[in-house]
């Protein structure tokens, strides 16, 4: 996924002389053809996160359209007033690619989880948050990021990730995806959990519960009305998110049902981190397991709801 | 190259003897201080030690258009001290960017003068500055741009010296010296006093010209109220073909109001009473 981001930002480059890269210390032969053919319009600036978004912020003052990339964490926490202040207050078209979104970090523990991205990228005004499922939907992302005028996000997966989108749902930002039409439920992802949501769904298709998919690629501005619209048809309404519960996806549902479908908030089942720290390692698979977010974790969870067995967070 | 610590050393406390300000440095500071009654607050210290530099900038130094003030071939000035703007606010009124009527409303709701510079309302301002240690690296990469497009414009960003305790300060300076852009200046506005107490208590900065220097930047010293001084520095830009520059700006927090000098109660005042104001007034001079 991470691969098929850049190379889709070498392509842009070379179509459009506005467009740079500002890296921070990426790994050896990030975008070599790119640094090869257009040295100009590359950049690796060092270990210095707050610098990059503000120099990225004078590019983009100047008429550039960066794109700047590092690890999530990083070029979230790290960096959070520049972003709020030198981006989203100036409404600047810099583009943030963030590797190692959610848990995919696993191994090397809590500094690098960025497990709050979304709600504190979501909760400044101007930004728009993206968490592609796959490389194919990265690939049809990224282009369109092009001629955004204000700031946005991108949330990168492990990469190698299962391939779930198709070219036929095409690609429109703040638009949700109808990944598998909705029965009495249905599941509400983001990024890779949307593809755990259609493990899920599977699964309980066997057995006779029918379960839709709608992948929230991206979170914000949340399609408000993809998710109301399907209000009519569903009993259960369930979040799923590589995220803490605090602030992410399924809050942004539940801010949208309290304020607009009172009557359906209690139809709203989130699942998600639970609000602290890692305090395992091993893989992003492990954690999600973990943390109860594999595909028949979600199922049984829906299982349990439906029966009555109450929608106590993992 | 060599650098001569002890020659820097005596620089950096060098006593520059406070010159008389003449008429044009008291009537911007009678409109700071207009600002300041317009919004019954404001940081008063903070934006007189300043008065010289935007002065000297804006009248002698930078190309400007207040008529086109997004003239694509200006030079861009980026007050990162954001919380110094009436500095700004005077000499942009000073120019025609906005009527003077302005200051009357600074910090009011419906005003466009803010408590910091905001781009989105205040012609002339380039960047909305306030959160510390942010203009450097816009800056930078306002001179990235300019490079990029064979621009001979520069880019002038003023710091306080509290400010530059921040880290993100330095990053841009890595990356200034990295790419070689002579075509920025950063202008320490070193009155050596920050909010809580002088700097070399809260933070000592020294010795301030050898960390530019080791940072990759030409560097001067500069009685920051002398304007003639101001002048000479500012003209001879750049000062090595192929580094940044850094002008040293040595002055007096609240100058020109010799009771407020030097006393960190003046960086910033609210609820004013019309005694002090006028006692303000009075010390600037006719």
């Amino acid at each position: 996924m991470r691969k098929t981001c850049l190379d889709v930002v070498y392509e842009l480059a070379k179509q459009d002389e506005r467009v740079v890269f500002i890296g921070s210390d990426l790994g050896a032969g990030t975008l070599d053809q790119f640094r090869d053919e257009m040295p100009d319009r590359f950049f690796m600036e060092g270990v210095s996160e707050q610098n990059l978004i503000g120099m990225a912020a004078g590019l983009a003052m100047e008429g550039y359209i960066p794109y700047v990339n590092t690890i999530a964490t990083f070029i979230t926490r790290r960096c959070y007033e520049q972003l709020a202040v030198d981006l989203c207050l100036h409404n600047l078209p810099v583009k943030l690619i963030a590797n190692g979104g959610g848990l995919v970090y696993a191994p090397l523990g809590p500094t690098h989880l960025a497990i709050e991205d979304l709600a504190i990228l979501r909760a400044l005004p101007r930004m728009t948050v993206f968490a592609p499922c796959d490389k194919d939907e990265m690939a049809r992302l990224v282009p369109q990021t092009l001629d955004l005028e204000g700031p946005c996000y991108i949330r990168l997966a492990k990469g190698g990730d299962e391939v779930v989108s198709d070219p036929a749902h095409g690609f429109t930002m703040g638009r949700a995806i109808t990944l598998r039409q909705p029965g009495k439920v249905l599941i509400i992802g983001t990024g890779i959990t949307s593809t755990r949501a259609l493990h899920a769904a599977n699964e309980l298709a066997d057995e006779g519960i029918e379960c839709g998919v709608l992948h929230m690629h991206t979170v914000k501005p949340l399609d408000e009305a993809a998710i109301l619209s399907s209000l009519d048809q569903v009993d259960l309404l369930v979040t799923v998110e590589e995220h803490t519960l605090v602030g992410g996806l399924g809050s942004a549902v539940g801010d949208l049902l309290f304020d607009q479908a009172p009557a359906s908030a209690s139809r709203l089942l989130r699942l998600g981190i639970p609000d602290r720290f890692a305090d395992k390692y091993g893989t992003q698979d492990e954690l999600l397991e973990y943390y109860g977010l594999q595909g028949p974790q979600i199922a049984q969870r829906i299982r349990d709801t439906l029966s009555g067995a109450g929608k106590q967070v993992a | 190259m060599m650098i001569n610590l002890a020659a820097l050393e005596r620089e950096a406390h060098a006593i520059y003897e406070p010159l008389a300000l003449d008429r044009r440095s008291r009537d911007l500071r009678r409109l700071v201080v207009r600002g300041l009654v317009g919004g019954g607050r404001g940081h008063l210290g903070s934006a007189l030690s300043a008065i010289e530099i935007v002065r000297v900038l804006y009248d002698d130094i930078m190309a400007h258009n207040p008529e086109k003030h997004n003239w694509q071939d200006r030079d861009r000035f980026l007050l990162s001290k954001g919380h110094g703007c009436l500095a700004q606010y005077a000499i942009l009124a000073d120019h025609g960017y906005f009527s003077k009527g302005e200051l009357d409303r600074f910090c009011r709701f419906d005003g466009i003068l803010g408590g910091h510079p905001d781009a989105g309302k205040v012609p002339g301002v380039e960047a909305s500055t306030g959160a510390l240690g942010h203009g450097p690296s816009i800056g930078v990469g306002m001179a990235v741009a300019a490079k990029l497009k064979g621009a001979a414009h520069r880019i002038f960003v003023v710091t306080g010296d509290g400010e530059i305790n921040e880290g993100s300060v330095w990053e841009a300076a890595m990356t200034a010296g990295k790419h070689k852009l002579d075509n920025f200046t950063i202008i320490v506005d070193y009155n050596k006093l920050q909010s809580y107490q002088r700097t070399e208590v809260v933070q000592d900065l020294e010795p301030l010209t050898s960390k530019w220097e080791s940072f990759g930047f030409a560097v001067r010293n500069v009685d920051g109220h002398d304007v003639e001084g101001l002048q000479r520095t500012f003209s001879t830009l750049p000062f090595a073909t192929g580094r940044p520059n850094a002008v040293i700006a040595h002055t007096i927090k609240g100058r020109g109001v010799a009771h407020a000098e030097g006393d960190p109660a003046w960086h910033h005042k609210s609820n004013m009473s019309a005694a002090e104001i006028a006692g303000v007034l009075q010390a600037i001079g006719d």
